[in-house]
């Protein structure tokens, strides 16, 4: 080609200049757990749930919701929420109300109708669950939905354990229990009501595959408190259990409850609701020693409950209770001081804790039980192949929440046992924390609070406390998630590389850098909000 | 159920783009079909802040005049990173000449393009601080008085970066360059020389004069249109953060560009025919040594001996900008600084 003078080269685009080369590090994208995952007792993926209900899509956000939690609406409720305890968002204003989201997306669901299709080959194993509360429910569910038939044998002539004797309807109203249950039954799981399994050898020897045991703890713990024969003594469990039942016991105008956890708590706002004029709450250590839950706390004393620290109860006798002062030695545990004062009391409630009844495990081989609660493997196995079991029958916190996991941990590893393979799960990947975002993009926003009753208006009736959200606050809510350690396609590292290296592959697909013109500056990973890219030293 | 408008969209328009909004409330630079003005395998350092602010002002003025532009540049960093020889990063009319005399040759194209009756083409031109401030002042004064149909584009990296960073008229007080080393009582450049273009630029009372920094893109862009909606002389002056010259992480371009911004030592704001009509407020503010103590040309100011009466003075000059331009609230005018690293 004949060049102009003094010409020699084709004039072509710096695109031929490749100026990866000049690289040392490079930026990859990733996905880093969130610590709302991490805390989640139950394994959700909340802020996957939270980016899909963003665009207001909220049957596809409830669908990735229940694939670890068939619960949603009950959580929005119950759970203690350790999530919003971790989100890294309350280091920027206030954590995000993830509790608030689940219940919207649990309620619309309800009220939607929506129902969940087993599509799963049938397996031909059967699988037999004792209780129907959290743990046994959750396990029945993930079961069914990988195929397995299910039986849940039922004590009691009504489903839900705990979460229907223990919680109080103002917390948990039984509408939304039953619609929760009711979506499982409607799967194919076979529920068995007032069927006491009283030995395990022979159940063992109907023929199913394999049993999971999820029995809970009912059993109110005794102390013992010297008591005059007039003294009115209840259990906590079984005052719960009974007002459910429509029985509620006769607690008298002032009502002592004893003990510091949340039963302890339900029993004294549910004895406010009975018509008690004074509900009193004792107990051995300070507030901040409490097992309760402080929202509960908080919302009791709301509510007019009374509550007296560092005290004892040394006897009891019709109409009077002897109370003990007690003081922190220097180890800050509570220690006697012989000082004294009488309170009145017509009831002495008693919620120090509860056990499980283990009798129906009698005679079966290799099963070990320590301190009341039975041991089981990582896998949720028993001792014996083949029994599982989870909930509040073993080593673990007592909650719902941890329920639902512990029967969702056991389904996986029951399938798995099943089918003679050993369960995997994800590895795990680091936690983000609130330093590897850049804060400077999410624009100012306080949580939006759920409206609740006043507290001397909810006191006398067992509406429920806390209110939902309606859809736009709702959807403010989950725009507030940070998207910790995944990317949320803001495009800002397509935006700020000097470079044009990040290629943009489309909605839903992410971004690729570019690494024949990366020149590995790092402005993503630094102006990247949600700590989704890091840099990588190049191999040499 | 009812459904209210929510107004949250989890990342505003602090990002780049944001999948909540219509596409045609994200930015320009969020679209994989933006024009690329400088594309790939250019030169430029790792962290260029001026490459950066190229594509993020010559995209936005593409999409303003629907493609129909055509850039003159200055000679500098940017003319060198861009074009050598016998390459170009630029997707767009572009033309070079010498240092000095960008505003001049923007003016004849503009008056060459009038002369065909083609006024529908629009005219930018673009240089670095050394060839707005010092080298071509003169020609773009001219410009600006004459009123030419012209958008004037600094990007202002605060000294000579293409020859080896030698002081300009925008290098600020106490920054260490290779013609003001930090010696003596007094180190680095001094206090009380340099010119402010943007204020000269106002003094001449053209149609349009604003300033921006890579750290804002929404508001560059907005800039950026609304100089296009003006005919005349206009004036663009942009802050474009240097890690060669200033020391800093090529990691940083951007962070230091909004801690410029947050602590009040470079205002962003628009002026129409020499008023003042906005300004944009901080967000986060900051003190000046946060956005210092990122830079090893302020480095002396730390060590090996902290000087607290220059990093007073440099404060003193960020509050001075903060009540000029009324960069902050009235009721957080009084307020206290966040604590030092508060912002990343």
């Amino acid at each position: 080609m004949k060049k102009p003078f003094a010409i020699t080269l084709e004039v072509e685009s710096s695109l031929a200049n490749h100026t990866g080369s000049w690289r040392v590090e490079r930026p990859q994208y990733v996905n880093l757990m969130p610590p709302c995952n991490n805390a989640c007792p139950a394994g959700e993926n909340i802020q996957n749930w939270l980016y899909v209900a963003e665009d207001g899509s909220y049957e596809a956000a409830w669908r990735a919701l229940i694939v670890e939690n068939p619960f949603p609406a009950i959580m929005g409720r119950v759970c203690y929420h350790p999530c919003q305890t971790a989100c890294n968002r309350a280091q920027l204003d206030e954590a995000v109300g993830i509790n608030s989201v689940e219940r919207f997306l649990g309620d619309h669901a309800i009220e939607k109708g929506w129902s969940i299709p087993v599509t799963a080959q049938p397996t031909g194993f059967h699988v037999l669950i004792i209780g129907s509360g959290p743990a046994g429910l959750s396990a029945a569910y993930h079961l069914r939905r990988l195929g397995h038939e299910v039986t849940v044998r039922e004590a009691a002539n009504a489903l839900g354990g705990m979460m229907r004797w223990g919680i109080p309807k103002y917390r948990l109203p039984r509408e939304v229990l039953d619609a929760e249950i009711k979506r499982i039954a409607d799967m194919g799981v076979k529920f068995e009501l007032n069927t006491r399994v009283d030995n395990l050898e022979s159940a063992l020897k109907e023929g199913f595959n394999a049993i999971f045991l999820a029995v809970g703890a009912h059993i109110g713990k005794r102390a013992y408190i010297p008591a005059g024969e007039a003294a009115h003594i209840l259990d906590a469990i079984n005052v719960l259990h009974d007002v459910e039942d429509g029985q509620a016991p006769m607690l008298g105008r002032k009502v002592v409850v004893y003990g510091g956890g949340n039963t302890a708590i339900d029993v004294a706002r549910t004895a406010k609701r009975l018509g008690a004029e004074e509900s009193i709450i004792v107990y051995r250590r300070t507030r901040e020693k409490a097992p309760a839950n402080d929202t509960e706390i908080k919302e009791a004393l709301e509510e007019g409950v009374l509550i007296k620290w560092l005290s004892t109860i040394k006897h009891a006798d019709a109409g009077v209770l002897k109370v003990e002062k007690m003081a922190l030695d220097e180890k800050g545990f509570p220690q006697p001081t012989g000082e004294y004062e009488d309170l009145e009391a017509d009831s002495l409630v008693l919620a120090l804790g509860q056990e499980s009844d283990l009798s129906l495990l009698k005679d079966v081989p290799d099963l070990e039980v320590e301190d009341g609660v039975v041991k089981v493997n990582s896998m949720m196995m028993t001792g014996h192949a083949g029994i599982f079991a989870g909930g509040d029958m073993v080593p673990a916190e007592r909650t719902v929440t941890t329920g639902v996991g512990h029967g969702k941990k056991a389904a996986r590893n029951i399938d798995a046992w099943l089918r003679s393979i050993e369960y995997v799960g994800h590895d795990k990947h680091d936690i983000v924390e609130f330093k590897d975002l850049n804060p400077w993009y999410y624009s100012d926003a306080p949580r939006t609070v759920r409206p609740r009753l006043e507290g001397a208006r909810r006191a006398s009736t067992f509406d429920e406390v806390v209110q939902g959200l309606d859809e736009s606050t709702a959807l403010f809510e989950a725009r507030r998630c940070m998207s910790c350690g995944n990317c949320f396609e803001c495009d800002n590292c397509f935006g700020v590389c000097p470079d044009n290296a990040v290629i943009k592959l489309g909605t839903g697909l992410g971004f690729e850098i570019n690494l024949d013109y990366c020149k590995g500056c790092g402005i993503c990973v630094n102006e990247c909000p949600s700590g989704s890219i890091v840099m990588i030293p190049e191999k040499s | 159920m009812a459904t209210a408008p929510v107004k949250f969209y989890q990342v505003g328009s602090f990002a780049v783009g944001n999948r909540l909004l219509p596409p045609e409330q994200r930015s320009i630079q969020s679209d994989a079909e933006r024009t690329n003005a400088l594309t790939s395998g250019h030169r430029a350092c790792q962290g260029c802040g001026e490459a950066l602010g190229a594509r993020y002002a010559l995209d936005a003025a593409m999409r303003a005049t629907d493609g129909k532009m055509i850039a003159v540049n200055a000679t500098g960093c940017l003319e060198v990173f861009s074009t050598p020889y016998p390459e170009s990063s630029w997707r767009i009319a572009w033309l070079h000449s010498l240092f000095g005399n960008a505003p001049a040759v923007a003016t004849g194209v503009a008056a060459a393009l009038k002369a065909q009756g083609r006024t529908d083409i629009r005219v930018v031109a673009q240089g670095g601080d050394g060839a707005t401030v010092d080298i071509g002042f003169g020609a773009l004064s001219g410009m600006f008085e004459r009123n030419d149909d012209v958008l004037y584009i600094c990007y202002d990296n605060e000294a000579y970066m293409n020859t080896g960073v030698q002081r300009s008229g925008a290098t600020p007080p106490a920054a260490r360059t290779a013609t003001t080393q930090a010696v003596g009582p007094n180190p680095g450049n001094v206090f009380g020389q340099g010119k402010n273009l943007p204020r000269i630029a106002m003094a001449h009372e053209i149609p349009y004069v604003a300033t921006a920094t890579v750290a804002d893109l929404r508001d560059l862009e907005a800039k950026v249109a609304r100089a296009m909606e003006f005919r005349g002389a206009r004036y663009l002056h942009l802050l474009v953060p240097c890690p060669l010259g200033w020391g800093s992480a090529s990691c940083d371009t951007v962070r230091i560009a909004r801690l410029a911004t947050q602590s009040g030592l470079f205002p962003v704001f628009e002026a129409e025919r020499g008023e003042l009509v906005s300004s944009t407020p901080i967000r986060q503010r900051v003190g000046v040594e946060d956005y210092l103590k990122l830079q090893s040309r302020y480095g002396h100011l730390f060590s090996p001996k902290r000087r607290e009466d220059v990093i007073d003075h440099l404060q003193a000059n960020a509050n001075r900008n903060i009540w000029r331009y009324n960069l902050v609230n009235a009721d957080t005018k009084n307020a206290d600084l966040l604590e030092p690293g508060t912002l990343s």
